[in-house]
């Protein structure tokens, strides 16, 4: 038994995972989504440390994720499925048929939750959808607490054969604290799947009892005493008067009450589970307390539970309806629940330095070919590094993943309807994006004679989430060999006939391909015209590496028009505000060598470097 | 022991390792720490502040005007980020500018060695460690340095970190 006393350090999505080792899961799956991307590697890296056997994959999808888990699960083994909590709306069509037929072997959904939003397309709750779909659901409030939950959900989910949620946020998700690691637990539980078509093929006529039995499970499940929460009483300094707090708001709250020298004044709960809310919880608040402050985040998932007119939060207006509850935020709220002077705090001032895309980034040389090669398209976007593409207004929407190309159909459809002129239309999709949710979007848009011009940016990776590896990578999460599937044929199996490859580098070459493509989509028999602009990621150090590398320069000839700063925003080019000239960056330059087709001027110069 | 700590600096700069190396030398001490760091689209090089909350906390967040150290891998990143700290409290940057800080010239400590450009944080840490007010010396950082950087990087970070210890011993 070794490792029994061992303590290291760990981001609360690395505890997830070795929690998930620990507990004896044997298959894990995710697609990578910000802040959960990290949970699935460190999976693969804790089971290849401890020797245990696991399948852990990436897969395409969060659906196709929770899906693979849940089969696992069917056959009686621990089962666990990860992914942000916008991949659950993905995943939600059987994540919700799941609630209602249940599970065998232990079976955890971890949805990562991103208030703020810091990350995400939205900030929702999962704790929310959790209630929609009668699901437990587990909050943590440390990379600690995360871990020991893994367990536990399994457990629970196992007693009551119904899937677990466990919803980490950001705050949670990106903490390091000093976690407890134990040996993992091996589970003798060879696959085996009995069969139930009752059950796991369940018609109308089986559905509606096994609603009634969810609904049984769930009534059973909040009378739990092992997820009650949690009491910290007071000193009865403030009679009548308590606080609920629930995932990483409870520490902050916690760590707020200390400061304002109030810890173990005030009647504290930590709510573990909230939902379903413990019954004998919310009848104890009712017979004891004239006050409540119900600290969540982000929808009022306890409150709405409580349905009591002694609870301020959400409802009553107490705590802002949207936004991050940040120690700030929850600072001022105490302070006036408590009676106690505000303290004035220092404010954020506005601004900051935005995000960009790097030095070298293929994207950027592609967005910059779209829109000089037509300066009126319209340009749907997508989820990944290149929505920052907007920053260079050659991204115009971004909704979810794989919708750019499905807008690309509908503008198409609206201005082909409308009659009148019809704009070039340019999608823009990543590699890894277009594998999760493009396929089908470009399937009906050829099925139903769009005529638009499709960008694959294929970078090789998965990068904004840290660099995993995409379907055409022909290598798995465990780091095997894995088999490769490639986008050329994807796009021809959908039923292009129009498809083009090129370096985005090379912008003159990009542009006249695009050209090309603009007038088969204006030929009578054209539709679909697909231009995959395929360069590697620069946060790829390998891919980097094989590149020539160029000593760029700017020449007396600059005017100082301020072209390339506007229009390709690289990092690595900066105004000189003395001389009013461009100068380039000597340590943030890569020396990629595209900014010398940039320039109105040719005032850019790329030297190759030896 | 109680001290919060803010890293702040642009995405991809190298806050997440000094946020590290900072809870490895709290735990190797036995002292509770507890980290936050940002991720995802803002590492693209815009504004990312990492928080080291050294001591009984529970959260991983510093509230505004609270922290007791602030490191900046950048003067860019000031004007976002300073509001963290307590009033008083000192702010330590790398970079050639003075101004109402304490500063080190990381960038160019790392060039005069020959090191690549991450290595001026290093050099920051240890002109940090040097000046008194962290919650651990010098030594403390220097051996979690040594155990805990990949092998790869160690004399580099070592050699960074030295030279920026013998600048605050020189001043």
């Amino acid at each position: 038994m070794k490792n029994i006393n061992e303590h290291r350090i760990l981001m609360g999505n690395e505890a997830i995972a070795r929690g998930i080792i620990e507990a004896g899961c044997t298959l894990a799956a995710s697609y990578p989504g910000t802040p959960a991307s990290e949970i699935l590697p460190a999976v693969a890296a804790f089971a290849q440390e401890t020797g245990v056997s696991i399948h852990a994959e990436w897969s395409v999808n969060e659906k196709v994720a929770y899906e693979t888990a849940l089969a696992n699960s069917m056959a009686g083994r621990r089962s666990a499925v990860s992914m942000k909590q916008v991949g659950l709306n993905v995943a939600s069509d059987p994540f919700l048929r799941s609630a209602y037929l249940g599970v065998k072997g232990g079976f955890m959904i971890i949805s990562a939750d991103d208030p703020g939003p810091h990350s995400s397309q939205t900030e929702q709750d999962s704790r929310f959808f959790a209630m929609f779909a009668k699901v437990p659901v587990l909050d943590p409030s440390s990379p600690r607490e995360a871990k020991d939950m893994v367990g536990k959900a399994f457990e629970l989910s196992e007693k009551y054969e119904l899937p677990v949620m466990l919803r980490p946020t950001t705050r949670v998700c990106h903490a390091r604290q000093t976690v407890a690691l134990s040996p993992p637990e091996i589970l003798d539980r060879p696959a085996r799947f009995e069969k139930n078509p009752g059950r796991w093929c369940a018609t109308p006529q089986y559905v509606r009892e096994l609603h009634r039995q969810l609904n049984d499970k769930i009534a059973r499940i909040a009378m739990e005493p092992d997820f009650a929460p949690v009491f910290t009483p007071g000193d009865g300094s403030f009679p009548g008067v308590g606080i609920i707090a629930s995932g990483v708001v409870f520490a902050h709250a916690w760590d707020l009450l200390e400061d304002l020298g109030l810890g173990g004044r005030v009647d504290l709960y930590q709510v573990t589970m909230p939902y379903p809310l413990n019954r004998d919880f919310i009848r104890r608040l009712e017979a004891q307390y004239q006050r409540l402050l119900v600290l969540e985040e982000t929808y009022p998932v306890m409150e709405l539970q409580l349905k009591s007119d002694k609870v301020q939060g959400r409802l009553t207006q107490t705590i802002p309806g949207e936004g991050e509850l940040t120690p700030e935020v929850v600072g001022r709220i105490l302070e006036k629940f408590l009676g106690r002077a505000e303290t004035p705090g220092a404010a954020p001032p506005g601004g900051g330095v935005r995000p960009t895309l790097c030095a070298g980034c293929g994207h950027r040389a592609a967005f910059y070919a779209i829109k000089e090669a037509f300066p009126g398209g319209i340009f749907p976007g997508d989820i990944g590094c290149y929505t920052l593409g907007m920053n260079l207004g050659a991204v115009d929407t971004c909704h979810c993943m794989g919708a750019g190309i499905s807008q690309a159909a509908g503008f198409y459809h609206a201005y082909a309807a409308g009659g009148g002129e019809i704009p070039a239309i340019v999608a823009a999709i990543g590699d890894s994006t277009f594998f999760h949710a493009g396929v089908p979007a470009l399937m009906n848009a050829v099925m139903h004679r769009a005529r638009f011009i499709m960008v694959i940016l294929d970078n090789a990776t998965t990068a904004m989430t840290g660099l995993q590896p995409t379907p055409e990578a022909g290598v798995n999460a465990m780091g095997q060999p894995a088999q490769p599937l490639y986008l050329a044929d994807l796009v021809r199996a959908c039923g292009v006939k129009f498809l083009r490859e090129c370096d985005p580098y090379d912008i003159p070459a990009l542009m006249s391909l695009l050209q090309e493509a603009h007038r088969y989509c204006r030929t009578p028999e054209g539709g679909v015209a697909v231009v995959i602009a395929r360069h590697p990621c620069m946060l790829d150090k390998k891919a980097y590496e094989r590149q020539p590398v160029y000593e760029m320069c700017v020449t007396e000839d600059c005017t100082g028009c301020r072209h390339c700063l506007d229009e390709f925003e690289c990092p690595a080019l900066i105004l000189n505000e003395g001389t009013e000239q461009v100068v380039i960056d000597g340590v943030r330059c890569v020396g990629c060598g595209v900014c010398s087709h940039v320039c109105p001027g040719g005032a850019i110069e790329a030297r190759r470097r030896e | 022991m109680k001290q919060q700590i803010i890293i702040s600096g642009l995405g991809g700069q190298g806050a997440l390792t000094l946020t590290r190396l900072l809870a490895e030398a709290a735990a190797a001490l036995g002292l509770e720490v507890i980290t936050s760091e940002t991720h995802g689209m803002a590492q693209r090089g815009g504004a990312v502040i990492s928080m080291v909350k050294v001591g009984p906390f529970r959260g991983p967040l510093i509230p505004a005007g609270s922290a007791d150290l602030g490191l900046f891998l950048t003067d860019k990143t000031l004007p976002a980020h300073r509001f963290y700290l307590k009033p008083g409290a000192a702010a330590f940057v790398s970079t050639a500018a003075p101004g109402d800080y304490f500063h080190v010239d990381g960038p160019g400590l790392a060039a005069r060695l020959g090191l690549p450009a991450v290595a001026a944080n290093l050099a920051l840490l240890g002109y940090v460690a040097g000046r008194a007010g962290l919650f651990c010396g010098a030594e403390a950082l220097e051996q979690v340095l040594r155990d805990k950087t990949p092998e790869r990087f160690r004399d580099m970070n070592l050699q960074a970190f030295k030279a920026g210890l013998e600048v605050s011993s020189g001043q």
